[in-house]
């Protein structure tokens, strides 16, 4: 699976629904057969909702980061500016990358510094959208496939690696897979869900990795609680008609290209960016980290 | 790597390479050395020296020596259940230039004297590789089975071991072959597809009298 305009393509001229055809190309690849392919993705549904009830009542604190999840639970009972959507999404994501720094079981999804994303759009799209609904884990475990097949498009055209493309590859990967989702949970059309993606990664490009101490914590745990509100825009964005002028695929290639280009001391190394600002550095020094 | 890959591995946190990866490799290493690792020095190589112990990849180490799977929660105390455990572990810092960014060098040994020696490294998403094994060019991924042989590098041996798999219709994926000089010793590594419960290691090293060892890894899935 190299590119969503195929994918696309490929659907419309089978029929088939953006998540079946996915799930035939992969069994295409691998000889697992679209039933089990299913189940792996329902399973890995229940284990992220399962992560984001476990993350929600967390006692291990981070080493650098205090838990934030609950302060945003807190403010989202007044009048956030964000709505409630957002905010709820924005605390599952901040609970559940704690909950990954401090050895939680999470997902990764794609990557484990980036764990928190999905499952805040997902779940709160279950809480506001998707109530009562009788097949839900039947339509989350599609919206699922369909982030995956994003994250598949972008693993083999560019990189999920923030050692090889910084950040845009691991939380600016993640938005834009769940962008896909929320655009398909939504009933949008194929077209919608690839613009939804453009728009995403359009964004975060140059999104360097510069983690505090080489730990998992900062920046990463609050990219994980705002990154995802880009995918959330660029959703609705696309659902509206708002059509990106660079195509994903396109979009995807200079990710990779931008990832290629940007010097090592931002990608993952903790040599430059946040990782040697002055507080970074005391932080460390305090931690006896590197 | 299909959806399932993408939207996973399910793991403990904080890193996909450095606590995944590590768990990883720890149970490959174990399921090569046979049984409870009792006696094994680590040597931390590149990142898995300078952050690992930020990350857990100590902790992840020594719950997969125990044989801990990558999402056991158990992962979070795998020293303290090291310990527990009686296993005498002792870490290093080694630092070496062509080495892989993220690797480690395993030595096992028990009281009656035998020893192995590992090199692993952690490539990313918790894939990672056996690199060597006492010595010996492996660079596996273990993902799918694996059947390693240490044999004297006399003609005949990879014949046989093939008719072997052959006859009991399993289907050889990759192989490799190395060794240290003609005449001297070879390994023969092998990935199979599945249906590795119908190799039976004794039953190979009974096929040429010049195989010295064959270790057998099931496929240790993502």
């Amino acid at each position: 699976m190299r590119s969503l305009q195929d994918l696309i393509k490929l659907a419309e001229e089978h029929g088939m629904g953006l998540h079946e055809i996915i799930m035939t190309v992969d069994s295409e690849a691998t000889g697992v057969p679209t039933n089990e392919i299913y189940n792996l993705m329902l399973s890995r549904l229940k284990d992220m909702r399962r992560s984001t009830e476990e993350a929600s009542r967390n006692p291990n604190p981070c080493k650098l980061v205090p838990n934030t999840g609950v302060l945003i639970r807190e403010y989202s009972k007044g009048a956030g500016m964000c709505g409630g959507f957002l905010l709820k999404a924005s605390a599952i994501a901040l609970e559940v990358a704690s909950y990954n720094a401090s050895m939680g079981r999470i997902v990764a999804a794609p990557t484990a510094g980036s764990c928190g994303i999905l499952p805040g759009m997902l779940f709160s799209w279950e809480e506001f959208y998707g109530k009562g609904m009788s097949d839900l884990d039947r339509k989350l475990t599609e919206a699922l496939i369909v982030a995956g097949a994003v994250g598949e498009i972008i693993a083999n055209r560019a990189t999920l690696a923030g050692a090889e493309g910084g950040c845009q590859a691991e939380c600016g990967a993640a938005a834009a897979m769940g962008s896909a989702a929320l655009v398909y949970l939504q009933g949008g059309k194929c077209e919608a869900v690839s613009n939804a993606v453009a728009l995403t990664l359009k964004s975060v490009l140059g999104l360097v990795c510069d983690p505090v101490g080489g730990l998992v914590e900062s920046p990463c745990i609050k990219r994980n609680g705002i990154l995802l509100a880009v995918g959330v825009l660029a959703a609705d964005m696309a659902l509206a008609g708002v059509v990106s002028l660079i195509p994903a695929d396109e979009v995807i290639d200079a990710m990779g290209q931008i990832g290629k280009s940007m010097p090592a001391s931002l990608r993952e190394t903790s040599r430059g960016g946040l990782a040697v600002t002055p507080t970074a550095k005391r932080l460390s020094k305090e931690l006896n980290l590197q | 790597m299909p959806v399932w890959d993408i939207i996973g591995p399910v793991m403990i946190g904080p890193s996909s390479s450095h606590t995944a990866g590590a768990v990883r490799i720890g149970r490959i290493v174990r399921l090569c050395w046979g049984e409870e690792v009792v006696n094994v020095n680590l040597y931390m190589r590149g990142s898995f020296a300078t952050t690992g112990e930020g990350h857990g990849t100590d902790k992840a180490l020594l719950a997969g020596l125990q044989g801990y799977a990558p999402d056991d929660p158990e992962v979070r105390d795998g020293i303290k259940l090291a310990q527990e455990s009686g296993m005498n572990f002792t870490f290093y810092e080694e630092d070496i230039e062509d080495a892989h960014p993220n690797s480690v060098r395993i030595e096992i040994w028990d009281s009656s004297g035998r020893r192995m020696d590992a090199i692993a490294a952690s490539l990313g998403g918790g894939a990672v590789s056996l690199q060597e094994l006492d010595g010996f060019e492996v660079d596996v991924s273990c993902l799918l089975p694996v059947i390693i042989i240490m044999n004297k590098d006399v003609h005949g041996v990879v014949g046989a071991v093939t008719m072997y798999l052959s006859s009991h219709g399993i289907n050889i994926a990759t192989m490799k072959l190395h060794r240290d000089s003609r005449g001297g010793l070879a390994t023969m590594v092998l990935e199979l597809d599945g249906n590795e419960s119908k190799v039976k290691p004794e039953e190979i090293e009974a096929v040429h009298d010049a195989i010295v060892r064959v270790i057998s890894i099931p496929g240790v899935t993502l």
